[in-house]
């Protein structure tokens, strides 16, 4: 058994980042995810694991020391909230089309514009669809607990150069902020030796520069690199995650990820003790997402509400892999606005089960 | 007869470096993009670092500079350059790490990464190719536009009152601590060549020295951009660009070395 914590989830995500042999991080400071940046600094990873730990100018800088950094092959993250992931959104989409492996930490907060710093789901969208300019998609992993967010930095990690792409950690502000329990992971070495044929280190003799870039003036080019992408997300379809609770004979299901998923984990439990055949999905992987899943929920079950911290995004992809089957509908607060399991239970009646 | 049978080597006084690509350069004839690529890597060449050598080329007439340039590079979003030279310096730093950046990108949407980079003392080389247009996209006004000059978007010359000042950045980096080596020079005459390549083996020995940023600023032309020929352009530059932006060493060993705010005003 690892070392056992009681943390922050953000101070969670710093501590396995050094643990996980990151190589670097570059960060700016925005409630409410300033503590990873604050502990990294407190923590001196450049004397445990030499790790790099940089504040920059800006998130639009921290992001581009990414790219910079993840051109050479090295494991480098950034995090930041909701504002800060919007100024970061050229970046990633540079670092998509030039197919760097990084991760990136969202703590969202609620929009849009400057909105509030009270915990939210509003980049659903953002993060699952691309979120910068072009044909893109991230890997997101949605955690809901202080444990998944030190997990996922090296999952995250992982996945990161297994597809050679941008990964999110999507969390919000509740699991950012929240203490819990927490096994962390042992310390990892640093990587010395690592596939060096397509990164900018220094051309040797060896071998043909490298270039790094995401510029293809020729058509046939790009639309050639956006088809080769696209093989790519769709072979991440082999990485989905979920988790499912009381769902073997559920009649009606929700399906929910990240903090709400704890909240409908709650209402769950209430539900069926008062005889109600109510399951859960949680996404675990918002992209790839989990439709097969679903779709084959949506054959025994005879409804399904989608709960998020939003006013419906998540959603639009549980319908798509409803197709029609069974009424979706979906329940969610907005604006930094965390509902209770009664909020959930008094929505499934209303909503769910209206007409049973 | 091959070319080096004319060429004996006891007559050869220059040749061209191994460190480009046999690639056409894709700028205007007369362009100064040309020379100041071959300078660059005739340093990298004569320093022999080509094994330590990582550049980053920036959008903007050079966004393709990496097809030039027999050594690693990194392309970059517009004005980005120093914030992803940072990200590999960082890592990497007895690595050689330099920007190649325009006006446009280096002092209009990229003045943010350039002063806090230069703040820093990263231990890179700016490039800054200052020719007071934007080219690639077909010649806007650009932060160094010069006053009353005309461009596609000040199509009745820069007016200060509304479209603001020249921006004189170099002036402003020599001032920061971080920057080491601040020097603003031209490509325009075989002396002024000398002199850039001079500066440019002087910034990478900076850097082998770790002592903090060295900037280059080279003002050159934009006969495209100008509407001009090459050498009207040329002409125009030394009449009109460089009393604005007078060439010579700003800063040198950590020094300045000049009045800035004579040139500054």
């Amino acid at each position: 058994m690892g070392e056992l914590r009681l943390m922050k989830g953000n101070e969670a995500v710093a501590e396995a980042a050094i643990r996980a042999g990151v190589d670097a991080y570059f960060g700016y400071p925005i409630t409410p995810q300033s503590e990873v940046l604050e502990y990294l600094t407190l923590q001196k990873p450049e004397e445990r694991t030499g790790m790099v730990v940089l504040q920059a100018e800006s998130e639009i800088a921290a992001i581009n020391m990414v790219y910079g950094a993840a051109g050479t092959g090295k494991k480098v993250m950034t995090s930041s909230s909701s504002p800060g992931i919007s100024l970061k959104m050229e970046g990633i989409s540079y670092i998509a089309g030039a197919e760097l492996p990084c991760l990136i930490l969202n703590v969202v907060r609620g929009g849009p514009g400057l909105g509030t710093i009270q915990p939210s789901q509003a980049d659903y969208f953002q993060a699952t669809k691309g979120g910068g300019h072009g044909d893109y998609r991230l890997v997101v992993l949605a955690p809901a607990s202080v444990q998944e967010m030190a997990d996922f930095v090296d999952k995250g990690m992982e996945l990161a150069f297994k597809y050679r792409n941008p990964v999110m950690i999507l969390s919000d502000g509740l699991i950012g902020q929240m203490m819990e329990k927490v096994e962390l992971p042992d310390q990892k070495e640093r990587v010395k030796e690592f596939d060096q044929s397509w990164v900018i280190t220094g051309k040797t003799k060896d071998r043909e520069r490298n270039i790094i870039t995401s510029l293809n003036l020729d058509p046939d080019k790009q639309y050639q690199h956006n088809m080769r992408l696209k093989e790519k997300y769709d072979s991440m379809s082999d990485d989905v995650m979920y988790e499912t609770f009381d769902c073997e004979d559920a009649e009606f299901l929700l399906v929910a990820y990240g903090s709400s998923s704890r909240i409908c984990q709650k209402a769950v439990d209430e539900a069926r003790s008062r005889g109600k055949k109510l399951g859960l999905l949680r996404p675990i992987t918002l992209f790839p997402f989990p439709d097969a899943i679903i779709s084959k929920l949506a054959r025994q079950v005879k409804g399904i509400l989608s709960v998020e911290l939003n006013t419906g995004q998540m959603v639009e992809d549980v319908m798509l892999a409803v197709n029609g089957r069974v009424p979706v509908y979906h329940y969610g607060t907005p604006g930094g606005k965390i509902f209770s399991p009664d909020d959930v239970l008094k929505a499934i009646d209303e909503k769910l089960m209206g007409g049973y | 007869m091959d070319i080096k049978e004319i060429i004996k080597p006891e007559n050869l006084v220059h040749q061209r470096t191994s460190l480009m690509t046999d690639a056409t350069l894709s700028y205007c004839p007369g362009c100064g993009h040309g020379t100041v690529h071959h300078l660059v890597m005739e340093v990298v060449e004569e320093m022999e670092i080509q094994e330590q050598t990582i550049g980053i080329a920036p959008v903007g007439c050079s966004v393709l500079a990496y097809d030039f340039m027999d050594i690693d590079m990194s392309q970059a979003a517009h004005g980005r350059a120093p914030a992803v030279a940072t990200g590999i310096k960082r890592l990497w730093p007895d690595k050689f790490v330099f920007t190649y950046q325009g006006d446009g990108d280096l002092a209009a949407i990229g003045t943010a990464e350039t002063i806090h980079a230069c703040n820093r003392g990263e231990d890179i080389t700016i490039i800054f190719i200052n020719n007071g247009i934007y080219g690639m996209t077909g010649g806007q006004m650009a932060p160094t536009t010069l006053e009353g000059m005309k461009s596609s978007t000040s199509p009745y010359g820069r007016d200060l009152q509304s479209m603001g000042h020249p921006l004189k950045i170099t002036e402003l980096v020599a001032q920061l601590p971080g920057t080491n080596f601040v020097t603003r020079q031209a490509v325009h005459k075989p002396g002024n060549v000398r002199k850039t390549k001079k500066a440019i083996r002087k910034a990478f020995e900076v850097q082998r020295e770790k002592k903090g940023m060295s900037f280059i600023e080279i003002v050159s032309n934009c006969n495209s951009g100008w509407k001009m020929s090459p050498n009207e352009s040329n002409v125009w530059m030394e009449e009109h660009m460089f009393p604005s932006y007078p060439l010579g060493d700003m800063k040198v060993d950590g020094k300045i070395v000049k009045d800035l705010m004579k040139d500054l005003v």
